[in-house]
């Protein structure tokens, strides 16, 4: 079996699968995966889809920023609500700033991966308006 | 031994750099500015002699390329011999260095140690010292997705508004309090005073937090010494005892807390601290708490219970945390108007409190305080150090 690594979630993740790590001894889902359970310590896990659908939690937008993303400013960030207790962070887009509000429901876009050969080989995924 | 009230260790000398824009200086030497009024506040010390631990607190070593920081300032500070470590807990690196030192001296390893920090950062574009802060925070997930350290005090901001109605004028008065007090302290980074109309209108850096909203980055350096209460008559005749320390973790992503309006390690932390310390919070005096926004300087008043939880707005309104207020907070000026050299401001906390409780804090001078406060925060709140001080009796 693959990994329990963010590596690995990274790699689902270039194959437009969002997936987490459920512990086998408490049942507890990780997002990221992770390769010891923060609460029983097992080593035992099993992969689960998580749908990339969710709510936002809280939000920023972000004006002044390291180097490698001025170009991309203002842009807005955020936690987004998953199912089953997960959250998880990233950049909004597509959202006009007097619709971006705490609640609203949004998307996972996989992204895709930087074409440069250096470490991290990761793809920058965002959150978008939800279709439905 | 230390728990009840009982000094775990106790203060016998303290030194602080003019925190600012220190222009061709590096670290080391900010360092020896801090160190050597450390020295002369305490004359029957000895530093070769009798300084037997140093723990310094720095967070990056990107700023000027140098890592090995504790054999560096030992060499600096004209202590080389001693043994001397750096701790590293991002913006709470000399909070932990503190704590470390506190172990030290209860462990009768070291009698009297120096615990200190640094942070040489004015030299470095915002770009490259938002980069070099960011670090502190979750990389793969956080960091890669241009999240940066004003994000994500934001977002709590953000979170904390829907919640509870706190409003970015809550927010613009801890800054107009912060750089009053800061106005009285000759070694504060900005010593003016600012208008709520200045900080309202500043520029946005992540809303809701606008330039005013934000810490400074600020050049300086800080230290203090302590020893172990039993041998405390023997350095000082000012001493101030140590009576309560807690430091705590959260996870390192914001993202994967249970509150996004709280920080649990700085709950965890006080509860230790004032346990240990048998103090409750109404008891506090005086208290420096870690205002790198000054969200976090509201939300510090709740999780130190200052206030109920979702009221932090109306205490700061109320100018009970104000010089002459109930609970003078940040009368140094805070990371906000003193400034924020990031290793340095967990020892820089508790100068401004040795200060206080010796009385030798100038213009700014709360009257017979007896007990103090510090809260070093590191990054989005995965650390938090408390500690608390009271005046010998």
């Amino acid at each position: 079996m693959e990994p329990f690594s963010i590596e690995q979630f990274y790699k689902f993740l270039q194959q437009n699968k969002l997936m987490a790590g459920k512990c086998l001894k408490c049942g507890k889902i990780h997002l990221p995966p992770r390769p010891l359970c923060d609460n029983c310590l097992s080593q035992e896990f099993e992969w689960v889809n998580i749908s990339g659908k969710g709510k936002l939690l809280t939000y920023t937008i972000i004006n002044v920023a390291p180097e490698q993303f001025q170009a991309l400013t203002p842009y807005a960030v955020g936690i987004i609500q998953l199912g089953d207790g997960l959250k998880i962070p990233g950049m909004i887009n597509d959202v006009p700033k007097e619709k971006l509000k705490i609640g609203i429901e949004l998307a996972l876009d996989f992204g895709t991966c930087s074409t440069t050969q250096q470490w991290p080989q990761w793809p920058r995924y965002c959150f978008k308006p939800s279709t439905i | 031994m230390g728990l009840n009230g009982k000094p775990l260790v106790t203060i016998i000398g303290a030194g602080m750099s003019k925190f600012g824009k220190r222009d061709g200086l590096l670290a080391r030497e900010i360092f020896a500015e801090a160190a050597k009024e450390a020295f002369n506040s305490c004359p029957k010390l000895d530093p070769k002699r009798d300084i037997k631990a140093m723990f310094i607190g720095q967070m990056g070593e990107s700023y000027e390329h140098q890592g090995h920081m504790g054999a560096t300032i030992a060499d600096w500070a004209g202590l080389t011999g001693v043994a001397a470590t750096r701790t590293e807990s991002a913006c709470a690196s000399s909070g932990a260095a503190l704590r470390s030192g506190i172990y030290a001296a209860m462990s009768g390893l070291a009698d009297v140690v120096l615990v200190g920090g640094v942070e040489k950062m004015t030299h470095r574009t915002t770009a490259e010292v938002t980069e070099y802060l960011a670090m502190a925070s979750d990389y793969p997930f956080e960091q890669w997705n241009g999240i940066t350290f004003p994000g994500l005090y934001a977002m709590m901001a953000t979170a904390h508004m829907h919640k509870y109605g706190t409003t970015e004028q809550h927010m613009a008065a801890v800054a107009v309090k912060n750089h009053y007090h800061g106005s009285l302290n000759p070694k504060a980074h900005l010593q003016k005073e600012i208008t709520l109309q200045v900080a309202m209108n500043s520029r946005c850096v992540a809303w809701p937090l606008k330039l005013y909203d934000c810490s400074l980055i600020t050049d300086g350096a800080s230290c203090i010494i302590l020893t172990r209460p039993e041998l405390a008559s023997k350095y000082s005749d000012l001493p101030v005892h140590i009576v309560g320390s807690g430091q705590a973790t959260d996870t390192i992503g914001l993202y994967q807390r249970q509150s996004l309006t709280s920080l649990n390690a700085t709950k965890l932390a006080a509860k230790t601290a004032y346990e240990m310390a048998n103090v409750k919070p109404e008891d506090i005096n005086l208290a420096e708490v870690h205002d790198c926004f000054t969200f976090a300087e509201l939300m510090a008043y709740e999780d130190l219970d200052f206030c109920p939880v979702g009221e932090s707005g109306k205490l700061v309104e109320s100018g009970e945390t104000r010089l002459g207020g109930r609970i003078p907070v940040n009368t140094s000026g805070g990371l906000k108007a003193k400034g924020h050299p990031v290793g340095a401001t967990g020892t820089a906390q508790a100068y401004e409190v040795y200060l206080q409780l010796t009385g030798q804090a100038g213009k700014r001078q709360i009257k017979d305080a007896k007990v103090g406060l510090t809260h070093n925060v590191g990054g989005s709140g995965a650390t938090a150090a408390v500690h608390i001080y009271r005046r010998d009796l």
